[in-house]
């Protein structure tokens, strides 16, 4: 189970209403290498990894719900003052028409998420080569999110994320050594 | 709309967001290093430092989990205090 706390993992600023970049950053909220593809990837896999990688799979996917709620939160700051009119003008509007001010799971061209962004196939190797992946194509997202953005404050929790998924690309890396090593030992029974 | 927070608000979560930084690295580092004293160590002190951290942001701000949520036998602390993304 999970337990809920009443705060974010890192601090999330906005200068100002700015929805253009809100349309960009849902990438990150439904897209595919998004946080809530990460979160599901992970906590999926878990069940058929070596036992030594569980703990590791249980925990980072939990982070990733924590990074899902950081970019709503960016995506509700930038446009939660915005009037319809700058929604359309951002590009909103089709979005606007279905969800009025809601938050969706879409990346930003509105493709809705689907199942089909993450994989699972039971091989811990494989596996983990996908997770190592997901973290890097994350981390490209959040650099082209960052170069595009002129919001300082924005781009302050925007860096942390990115750093996040440096680390957890490591992680990953190291989890596929322990398992090589695991495999080359010899067993006895 | 919930009214908006006291100024030391920001610097108590920052505190806060920061010894749970330290305590998450440590956590993903002895997922696969499950003997390594120094870390079990380090994960010890500051769980310590954490729970000093959050009591006293818990006791100002309002809870932090639901189950902190009845202190006060008249009223739901729970849903007193704001949002993250209302902050």
């Amino acid at each position: 189970m999970w337990i809920y706390q009443k705060k974010l993992q890192y601090p999330v600023r906005v200068s100002q209403c700015n929805p253009r970049l809100a349309k960009y950053l849902i990438e990150q909220y439904g897209g595919a290498d998004g946080e809530l593809a990460a979160a599901l990837r992970y906590l999926n896999q878990r069940y058929t990894i070596p036992d030594r990688i569980i703990g590791l799979l249980t925990d980072i996917g939990t982070e990733e719900f924590g990074h899902l709620e950081m970019i709503a939160t960016m995506v509700y700051k930038l446009t939660k003052d915005a009037t319809l009119e700058q929604l359309r003008d951002a590009g909103l509007g089709e979005h606007a028409a279905d969800h009025g001010p809601a938050l969706f799971y879409h990346n930003a061209a509105g493709v809705p998420f689907t199942a089909t962004y993450i994989q699972a196939k039971g091989d811990p190797i494989t596996d983990l080569y996908e997770d190592i992946a997901a973290e890097e194509k994350a981390r490209a997202t959040y650099q082209w999110l960052i170069d595009m953005s002129d919001d300082p404050d924005l781009n302050d929790a925007l860096r942390f994320l990115r750093e996040r998924e440096v680390i957890h690309s490591q992680r990953f890396r190291e989890a596929v050594e322990i398992l090589k090593q695991e495999q080359q030992q010899k067993h006895f029974f | 709309m919930k009214p908006p927070v006291p100024q030391e608000y920001d610097q108590w979560l920052e505190q806060l967001q920061t010894v749970d930084f330290v305590l998450t690295e440590l956590q993903l580092y002895l997922d696969t290093h499950p003997s390594d004293p120094q870390a079990l160590q380090q994960f010890r002190a500051w769980t310590e430092r954490r729970r000093l951290i959050a009591g006293q942001f818990e006791a100002q701000f309002g809870p932090l989990e639901a189950t902190g949520g009845a202190r006060s036998l008249h009223h739901w602390d729970w849903v007193e205090s704001p949002w993250p993304w209302q902050v």
